[in-house]
């Protein structure tokens, strides 16, 4: 196997990886064997981290890094006649190189040549010795030959950073001449290490076999004080040598997102590099960041810059990686001018990432900004430190253990064995802000946008004029009533619901703006969205105007820049701008301009003269350019602004300049949250989307907009903009507006490469499409609506029709007629009827709808076969699901409905978010079944409990969802209906919110436990991964395969019929097509097709929209939207409102009974569907669906495209089939090995347990436990649910305790009677979604540590548990009690962000927490004991407020929840709090939630009225939800 | 937009009527005024649909569902809802010429088909209409409006309905010099002469628009019968372009025994005559009157409705409506299913009127005429009726087949035949040598409206046969459009 090229719609650039990473060190530098052999078994108790594709026996990489081994080596190179001078005098090259001998020779007499000629000593090679014997043939296929190159310092350097600087240079001539100048072989060539004090063995390897095939570690004369390893998941299986981990200075477990930025900027930053440092080399090491690597190469490249250029480790660390310093209000003043400073140097590399650094004499760790990757350590006695993304990866005695703890977010982390002792974060970032007065620097030279004088006054044209521009800019009236008026009035931008459904911009008849031909791209699995709500704290606006300096010469006037707080400027800050009269500031207004009736050459000319201009305008001085259409009239159209900004951008990032200048746009044509994202995105430092504020105020004028001024409502419609920004770059897990500036999150589509290439560089675009021509063409489109070179206008701006159907508007493929028919259709089981509306919907397809309207099948020419041959109806029908819609957010009889249905012909129907009521699991007298077959687990756990998923046939993960990937959703209080309330095991009236991410997945390896966990609590299920379809999503499934999903379903944007924000409807991800043959291709590719299901939803309607998936590669489909209208939805679009009148979408009682949707009728839907699926099957000759997966060469592209814009499509790449041996499979043959036979559970629990589970007899045992033992207890729960039920088992019928580390998810859905008990300490997710079980975790008696000070259990603790009780004795990691619902827990001390989104339950935090405790938290209850008195700067104020405690009833609970906490750990700091009980009391802090709060007192008030049981309950709800003054909302 | 829980707080209302009673002694309108609180409250009833129905002028099973112009529904009953009435105005004459005329005359297939329709009594989007449209006339806001400039095109529009007014108004605003043709004494065509004055007022609205027009620039001629009293040389000669819109004015006729005798009439010639009368202030002839006598309309469509309240008003002696069809059902049928049209029964103003006066609905169900017989001068004294029973034939379609046994005579002085209209009149056709259709509708594609003869356009009735006042004035737009862009290859008409 070949690691393959970019073909059909695979792009090997879209690899992603992740991983575990860990070291170990001698604090004091003294050298040992021990250490290599101790970094060796991390990495093997790290192996689960890590994967492997098809062959067991070929990984995705490891490796080790460790000190200059020199007794070692000077040994070896001894052996080998060569004579190595002293250590730090001589350097060695890890060099891969190519099997073939000749080529070798070639290249290693080039590599001497170039040693020389740099004058150093070249002083020979030694042959690495290997022993591939047990490596797959992958591995083997890719195999170099590994050699060591000896070389000696030249005597004129004698300082040992000197002579590394020249190895770097020596590496990056050798990179250029070899490998890139395409030498025979050169593609083998690669330097794992080069260096004079570190050395990297590393391979495609899985982690046990780095020993084994690098036999030279196993000399006992190999000796470090440090070894850093690393084993690497990636969703690729192809042979990568070089991309194994450690690189040269880093080993990365994470994922850099904005890293297209990052490189473009560092390009943009070469031409200003100098040093005396490099001197002349500095030339020879460009490009710094060398394109062809992973996104953690990159970094290690730019990293290893910085270092080498001069800064210490930890700084280059911390200007990389640094922590959220914008809305920190409690960082010391000189921390933060040291961040502020820096950020007008670099903007951060952001994304979930534990970077662990060495030098060779320091090594440390860094974390990113939201702690998004674990990183836990020890610190022993005998001065070892080990550091990895697990505890437990080595034995350690109890006793020898010093501390314990964690690495926090955006905290670093460092050993320096020099100075013999451990830096902790505090100290290095003192000694980083004290090393320059940074604060005196910003004083002097940065500048504040609010500080400038002011411009000249803004104008304010009246209505006619606002009008001509809104013309010209394509406005219509949905824009004003729905984008900008809501915006201004509200500050947040407006919600609908009900998917997209009109066309493509490539497809559709209307001139589209340019922005609709881009499409945001959002984090899937690989890396986690962010929530910029919730953890606002990390998230920062702040961006700057100006100049950079030169990165190498940090100086005073580095900092001479404009600072903004937001990129959205109003007119009169545009002013300031312009008027800029500051020494170091110079602005430039340039027109973007051209002559509309020049079209495509015109445009071209006028963006080549603005490219000039801006260039003479920099030579000139110019620092701030202002981009401007304003001076646009009947002769002179804008360009768009899109174009202009990004062409600029990239033409100054080509040329070397753009670091010098700051980009700002004066446009009438940007208005939404997509186009701000875009703009900025692309390059744009601000954005003044002037005629927006025109409208506002022509809009405030006529009365349309009311009880607001026009102040106050631009400043909401920026506030709006800003936020929906920071909401875009947060789907992809960006943090900093910085960042993004220039990130490129975006696919585009319906462009052709020509423009793409030259003023969108590096944006995906994959079908080809428009012209520059064609572009001005739908300029002048929309010109000629304000011009239209007559006097007569209509001056009423159009309907718009994008959001909503109108007659004249954006075509809808469901509107009247079809929604109309397929009714009736179904209503009235006519497939007469039915055929209508399909002929109508695959019409409207032609009419170019979607991508598939322009696809044609290949019927056979022979006419097929007779139908009789075909797979019957209810065999295809068993293929068939319904979306996941969750009770809550549609009707109980809708939802209800769909599951008999589903049942009825043994298709499936899906929970969604929002669990089940338990009494659907018992059948109906009639033998229909209510229990939906899949249930869904997703970010917000609601109602999955160890019962719920024992009752599932298959179990969906929903990473993303179609209507808002990278968004969480948020079910308002007046929703939460008790029945709903119930099921979501929350509160009646109390909101509930579901975070962006899933708090367990934060990566690739993250997915990987996630299902193992699923697969233990229901091993009888299915387990499916729902993805987005987005460029790269065939990587992402092939890892997901990788991490033994059984089902991947790649949905499309346009489904969903959830409620999002309107920018996520319409512009986030990418139509199914694209994903759905990415996926296929990529997994045949992978030869991983065969072990996995693929299913594919997202607007299917027709049975020729199902032949298709098939042929593109699904072999099951989902249905979401069309059964929904089979029901009777009318596509009101108001589902977000409570107010669906015909009860499909609505929780209102009243509206509820309007509901008249039938199984019958979805029934008849289905049967329809399935009978045109085999109508076409035997059209085309097939009899079996799974025959028909794949087979793309039945599909063609419509010879006749008739429509001017779709003419440029091209689907070659859709429409394309790898080539793969015979052996690869097309669909799903195989079974996963989810590995469950080895689990503690089975191999030795449920035995033990048998007594208790058959008969209630209890169990008690004491077991050995380590970090490799996984999810212990969750099978046993599952027999126990499956066997008794919600209810489970007595208290503690079943007593397990366990010794040791154990491994992640311990616990997990541990359901009542289930008690866990550990001594020791617990990896991530300790009691994932607890059950009703019991858990209690205390440290070994042996131990010294003080436990309350240290970490025992690591991050996301009880992420969605329900139920149970949970003693913990220590410190718990990041989001302790995330999304709990009911569990009631005592712990010691909790990291950042802990009881978030909380619903339920009662938390009591005897110690301290950190910060943005209670973020999100609507319900439950938390009691902190605050002994300094300064939690209230920790907690996040925005749901909860703080009060003491004096209710006698619930002091009585927490004592009694402290007391047992005392019993069963055996804590003597709650002893101590105990024995000073009236003084503890006083420093408790309630935290309770407002809209808990109130809830509880409306129900205390019905009660006191009278009423009681369900409904009080319904009482209390009513008056609640009439509350106006509830908070909740956005 | 709205208010999203309106439809759940208020319910339906409408302004009533003035009393029958009271009505029936004159010639003025019978609809009144909604105070404009209450209007707020309806429009709030609008649930501002994702796919509003309403707007669709979809034909289902052969009838129009939703409205034929487009009307943006939504839009105005939120604008209403916020009391923004000038923008509402703005509103509604982007899509509509004449919300005066269709807010009092259209059946309002966009209540049909409104959603909320499925759950509860509709909105009251043609009493909204009608509102807004008043309201702008009565603060002024209905004003001349004449181009900027003017192209030079000169342009004819023949007939002066709503088809012809909607297409010279339009075509007007792009500039070009419109004149229009109409055969009678005053224009208006069946909006003056074929609606009773009770339903629309011909002097204060109709009269009001066409005055706006004229104050446009807009020429108007009567008398100018094209093919008979204006040549069509002329008229080729003398305009760029040529838009026909003279209706489908041939009404069926009932050729049975008797079908000579006098008394019996088209509808047509009987409303004409009598609104003619009234607006010259003479009296209705004899011959033509109601008065004093037993009146029988042929024909349950909206013109025998006419028929019924006009003779109650001339004083009939008692008057009977025949309907062919069966007594629809008082709700929806299963086979007629929202959005379609409802078929289900109605009391129109006239039925209303008679019921009031003489104590029923006039309408005989299911029931044809067979044949007249006379008295001895030779003029229609009774008729002979026999009942229908529909039944499926061997296509599926329903056929009428008389039911013996069920024979009836009814004494009557005056019949009024109102059974439809058939297509437009022969002579203009055959002068311009115009193709037409297998059902004699002049033949123009909908769309492009072009006639067989270049130059030559046709809209409204005469292309598509009889049909709702708001198709007519869809085809006058449309044709306009299309004129427009024939004489100078661009036009941006809406």
């Amino acid at each position: 196997m070949k690691k393959p090229e970019r073909q059909g719609l695979y792009d090997p650039q879209f690899e992603h990886e992740s991983c575990g990473v860990g070291f170990v060190v001698n604090r004091k530098g003294r050298k040992s064997h021990e250490i290599v052999q101790q970094g060796l078994q991390i990495l093997v108790n790290l192996e689960h981290r890590g994967a492997c594709g098809f062959e067991e026996n070929t990984g995705d990489g490891a490796g080790i890094l460790i000190q200059m081994p020199h007794k070692f080596l000077a040994a070896v190179a001894g052996e080998d006649g060569i004579e190595l001078p002293a250590p730090g005098r001589y350097g060695v090259a890890m060099v891969f190189l190519p099997p073939d001998k000749q080529f070798r020779k070639k290249i290693e007499e080039r590599f001497e040549q170039v040693v020389r000629a740099e004058g150093q000593k070249f002083l020979g090679w030694r042959t690495v010795p290997t022993d591939n014997s047990t490596l797959g043939e992958t591995a083997k296929s890719e195999e170099p030959v590994v050699r060591m190159a000896f070389v000696g310092c030249n005597s004129a350097i004698t300082d040992e950073l000197a002579f590394e600087r020249k190895l770097y240079v020596i590496r990056h001539r050798l990179f250029n001449e070899i490998r890139y100048a395409g030498a025979p072989g050169g593609s083998f060539f690669y330097l794992p290490s080069f260096s004079s004090r570190t050395l990297v063995y590393k391979g495609m390897l899985t982690t046990a076999q780095v020993a084994e095939y690098y036999p030279d570690l196993a000399d006992p004369r190999m000796e470090s004080a440090l070894s850093l390893v690393h084993s690497r998941f990636s969703t690729n299986t192809f042979p990568s040598w070089d991309r194994a981990h450690p690189y040269r200075y880093v080993a990365h477990n994470g994922e850099i997102n904005t890293l297209r930025g990052n490189v473009n900027w560092m390009n943009a930053r070469e031409s200003q590099l100098a040093s005396p440092l490099f001197g002349d080399d500095i030339e020879t090491l460009k490009p710094i960041v060398h394109q062809d690597g992973s996104d953690s190469a990159m970094f290690d490249n730019c990293f290893e810059f910085l270092v080498l250029s001069g800064r210490p480790l930890a700084h280059a660390a911390v200007m990389m990686i640094p922590e959220p310093w914008a809305k920190h209000d409690t960082m010391p003043a000189d921390r933060r001018d040291f961040y502020e400073y820096h950020s007008c140097l670099m903007e951060p590399w952001d994304g979930p990432a534990a970077v662990a650094f060495t030098d060779g004499t320091q090594i440390g760790a860094v974390l990113d900004r939201n702690g998004l990757r674990p990183c836990r350590y020890y610190v022993t006695k005998d001065d070892l430190v080990i550091m990895a993304s697990e505890v437990g990866v080595l034995d350690i005695a109890p006793e020898r253990v010093e501390s314990k703890g964690r690495l926090q977010p955006g905290r670093i982390f460092l050993v320096d064995t020099k100075e013999g002792r451990i830096i902790a974060d505090e100290e290095i970032k003192e000694s980083l802000a004290k090393a320059e007065p940074y604060g005196q620097w910003l004083k002097e030279n940065l500048l504040k946008l609010e500080d400038l004088p002011a411009g000249a006054e803004p104008s304010h044209p009246d209505h006619d004029t606002v009008t001509t521009r809104q013309f010209a800019f394509g406005y219509t009236q949905e824009d004003l009533n729905l984008i900008i008026a809501p915006m201004a009035r509200t500050a947040v931008e407006p919600i609908g619901s009900m998917g997209n459904d009109s066309p493509l911009a490539t497809l559709s008849d209307k001139p589209q703006l340019l922005y609709n031909y881009f499409k945001q791209l959002f984090a899937q699995v690989t890396n986690p969205p962010i929530d910029s709500i919730r953890e606002d704290i990390v998230t920062s606006t702040i961006t700057t105007l100006g100049s950079e300096g030169n990165l190498l010469d940090p100086t005073p006037k580095s900092c001479r820049q404009i600072q903004l707080v937001s990129p959205v400027i109003t007119n009169e800050e545009l002013e300031k701008l312009r008027a800029v009269n500051e020494p170091g500031f110079k602005s430039a207004t340039l027109p973007i301009l051209y002559d509309v009736s020049g079209g495509g050459p015109a445009l071209e000319q006028a963006l080549n003269d603005l490219f000039a201009a801006a260039e003479q305008h920099i030579a000139d001085g110019v620092n701030i350019l202002i981009l401007s259409d304003r001076g646009l009239n009947e002769q002179q159209a804008a360009i768009p602004a899109l174009l202009a900004v990004s062409g600029l951008h990239h033409h100054l990032v080509a040329n070397g300049t753009r670091t010098q200048v700051g980009l700002v746009l004066e446009s009438g044509e940007p208005r939404e949250v997509h186009h701000f994202a875009l703009l900025t995105g692309y390059g744009a430092g601000a954005i003044n989307p002037y005629l927006v504020f025109e409208s506002i105020e022509d809009i405030i004028r006529r009365q349309s907009l009311t009880g607001i001024d026009p102040q106050k409502a631009v400043k909401q419609y920026v506030k709006a903009a800003v936020k929906g920004i920071v909401k875009t770059m947060s789907k992809m897990g960006i943090s900093t507006i910085q960042s993004y500036r220039g990130a490129q999150i975006f696919e585009a589509v319906g462009l052709n490469s020509e423009v793409v290439d030259t003023y969108f560089k590096w944006t995906a675009s994959r079908i080809e499409g428009m012209d520059l021509a064609g572009i001005a063409r739908e300029v002048a489109m929309r010109h000629r609506r304000a011009w239209p070179g007559r006097d007569y206008r209509d001056d009423v701006l159009d309907a718009g029709g994008v959001y909503k159907w109108r007659h004249d508007g954006e075509h809808h493929a469901f509107n009247p007629t079809t929604i109309h028919l397929l009714q009736h259709a179904c209503r009235t089981g006519d497939m007469d009827v039915f055929r209508q509306y399909t002929a109508s919907v695959n019409d409207q397809s032609k009419k170019l709808a979607t991508l598939r309207g322009l696809i044609d099948l290949e019927f056979s020419e022979d006419g097929g076969i007779p139908i009789e041959e075909v797979q019957s109806v209810e065999s295809i029908m068993q293929r068939f699901k319904t979306g996941a819609m969750s009770y809550g957010s549609i009707s109980l009889e809708a939802h209800e409905t769909l599951a008999v249905a589903m049942n009825r012909i043994g298709g499936k129907s899906n929970t969604g978010e929002g669990g089940e009521d338990p009494g659907r699991y018992i059948a109906e007298p009639n033998g229909d079944s209510k229990n939906s077959a899949i249930k869904q687990v997703a970010s917000g756990r609601f109602g999955v409990t160890s019962y719920y998923l024992s009752q599932a046939k298959e179990l969906q993960i929903k990473i993303v969802q179609g209507a808002k990937p990278g968004e969480g959703g948020q079910l308002p209080g007046t929703k939460v209906y008790p029945p709903i309330a119930k099921v979501r095991h929350s509160t009646p009236g109390v909101g509930l919110i579901s975070p962006p991410p899933h708090h367990d997945i934060y990566s690739i390896e993250d997915l990987a436990e996630l299902i193992h966990d699923l697969k233990n609590s229901n091993r009888h299920a299915r387990i499916s991964v729902k993805l987005v379809s987005e460029v790269g999503v065939g990587t992402v499934a092939a890892g997901v395969a990788k991490a033994h999903a059984d089902v991947v379903l790649i949905s499309g944007y346009d489904g969903g019929t959830g409620a999002s924000p309107l920018s996520s409807v319409q512009h986030a991800g990418m139509p199914w097509e694209l994903g759905l043959a990415e996926t296929h291709q990529t997994l045949l590719l992978n030869n991983l097709r065969s072990r996995i299901v693929v299913e594919v939803d997202g607007q299917l309607k027709t049975g020729r929209d199902v032949v298709i998936g098939a042929l593109l590669g699904a072999e099951e489909f989902g249905f979401a939207t069309a059964p929904l209208v089979v029901m009777g939805c009318i596509m009101m679009r108001a589902c977000h409102l409570n107010t669906c009148p015909v009860g499909v979408a609505t929780q209102d009682p009243e509206l509820r009974k309007k509901f008249t949707g039938s199984a019958d009728h979805v029934v008849n839907f289905m049967h329809f569907i399935a009978t045109e699926v085999r109508e076409l099957m035997a059209k085309l000759g097939f009899r079996h669906l799974d025959e028909m997966v794949g087979r793309v060469d039945r599909l063609s592209m419509r010879k006749a495209v008739d429509h001017w814009k779709a003419a440029g499509l091209d689907y070659s790449r859709i429409l394309y089939t790898p080539e793969v041996g015979e052996e690869v499979g097309h669909y799903c043959t195989m079974k996963q090995d989810h590995g469950i036979e080895k689990s503690l559970d089975i191999t030795t629990l449920l035995k033990l347990c048998q007594p208790a589970i058959e008969q209630g007899q209890k169990v008690q045992a004491r077991l050995p436990i380590k970090n490799v033992n996984r999810v212990t207890g969750t099978i046993l729960g599952y027999e126990i649910s499956k066997a008794h039920g919600l209810e489970g088992l007595p208290e503690d019928t079943i007593s397990l305790e366990f010794v040791g580390s154990a491994g992640q998810s311990f616990g997990a859905f541990a359901p009542r009677g289930l008690t866990l008990r550990l001594e020791g300490d617990a990896n991530d997710y300790v009691g994932k979604g607890l059950s009703g079980g019991k858990i209690i975790v205390y440290p070994p008696p042996d131990a010294t540590f003080p436990a309350e000070e240290n970490i025992i259990i690591g991050n996301v603790a009880l992420y969605g548990a329900t139920d149970g009780e949970v003693y913990i004795r220590g410190m718990a990691g990041e989001r302790f009690c995330v999304r709990n619902s009911g569990v009631r827990a005592v712990v010691e001390a909790v990291g950042d962000h802990g009881c978030e989104y909380m619903t339920g339950g009662r938390v009591v935090v005897l110690g301290p927490t950190g910060r943005n405790f209670a973020a999100g938290m609507s319900g439950g209850i938390a009691y902190v004991l605050d002994a300094k008195g300064d939690f209230h700067t920790r907690c996040n104020m925005d749901m909860v407020d703080l009060e003491r405690l004096e209710n006698q009833e619930e002091i009585a609970e927490v004592k009694a929840m402290v007391e047992h906490h005392a019993e069963l750990t055996g804590s003597t700091h709650a002893k101590a709090v105990l024995a000073a009980w009236d003084q503890s009391l006083k420093n408790f802090v309630k935290v309770l939630p407002k809209d808990y709060k109130r809830v509880l007192m409306a129900m205390d008030r019905v009660i006191a009225s009278g009423l009681s049981g369900e409904e009080a309950v319904m009482a209390a709800f009513e008056e609640n939800a009439r509350d106006l003054a509830r908070v909740g909302g956005n | 937009m709205g208010k999203p829980t309106g439809f759940m707080e208020f319910t339906r209302e409408l302004p009533r009527d003035r009393s029958p009673q009271e009505r029936i002694r004159d010639w003025e309108e019978f609809h009144d005024h909604t105070p404009d609180a209450q209007l707020r409250d309806q429009g709030a009833r609008c649930m501002d649909c994702g796919t509003p129905f309403c707007q669709t002028g979809m034909i289902l099973k052969g009838a129009t569902s939703g409205c034929p112009i487009y009307n943006l529904i939504p839009e105005f009953n939120d604008l209403v809802y916020r009391g923004l009435w000038r923008e509402a105005l703005d509103r509604l004459h982007k899509t509509n010429n004449f919300p005066e005329f269709t807010g009092r005359v259209c059946p309002a297939p966009c209540e049909g088909a409104c959603v909320l329709g499925i759950i509860e009594p509709p909105v009251t989007i043609k009493n909204i209409e009608f509102s807004i449209i008043e309201k702008g006339f009565a603060e002024g806001w209905v004003v001349p409006q004449p181009p900027k400039s003017r192209t030079g095109k000169k342009v004819a529009v023949v007939g002066s309905g709503p088809a012809g007014l909607a297409c010279a108004d339009q075509l007007n605003k792009a500039g070009h010099l419109v004149t229009v043709l109409e055969r009678a004494d005053r224009i208006g065509g069946l909006l003056t002469y074929g609606i009773p004055n009770m339903k629309l007022d011909k002097e204060d609205i109709v009269q009001r628009r066409v005055n706006i027009l004229a104050a446009e620039g807009i020429e108007f001629v009567t008398h100018a019968d094209v093919g008979r009293s204006y040549p069509v040389e002329k008229l080729r000669q003398d305009f760029d372009a040529i838009v026909l819109c003279c209706g489908a004015t041939q009404a069926r006729d009932l050729p049975v025994e008797g079908r000579d005798l006098a008394g019996i009439y088209p509808a047509m010639q009987f409303l004409t005559t009598n609104t003619k009368c009234l607006l010259d202030g003479s009296a209705v002839p004899a011959d033509l009157s109601a008065k004093g006598r037993d009146v029988v309309v042929i024909g349950g469509g909206d013109t025998g409705t006419d028929c019924v309240g006009t003779s109650i008003r001339q004083g009939c002696r008692s008057v009977t409506q025949l309907e062919i069809l069966p007594k629809p059902p008082a709700s929806r049928a299963a086979d007629n299913p929202w959005p379609e049209w409802p078929k289900i029964y109605r009391m129109d103003y006239g039925q209303e009127e008679a019921a009031a006066l003489f104590g029923a609905d006039p309408r005989v169900y299911c029931t044809t005429a067979k044949k007249f017989t006379g008295d001895k001068q030779c003029r229609i004294s009774e008729i002979h009726t026999v009942q229908i029973e529909w039944t499926l034939d061997a296509q599926g379609r329903y056929s009428p087949k008389d039911l013996p046994g069920t024979e009836k005579i009814i004494p009557a002085q005056l019949v009024l035949l109102a059974m439809g209209f058939l297509g437009p009149e022969k002579p203009l056709v055959e002068a311009l040598q115009l193709e037409t259709d297998p059902r004699s509708n002049v033949k123009a594609d909908y769309g492009k409206f072009a006639t067989s003869v270049p130059g030559v356009f046709a809209a409204g009735d005469m292309r598509r046969g009889q049909s709702l006042v708001v198709w007519a004035i869809n085809e006058g737009r449309a044709a306009a459009r299309e004129c427009d862009r024939f004489l100078t290859g661009f036009t941006n008409l809406p």
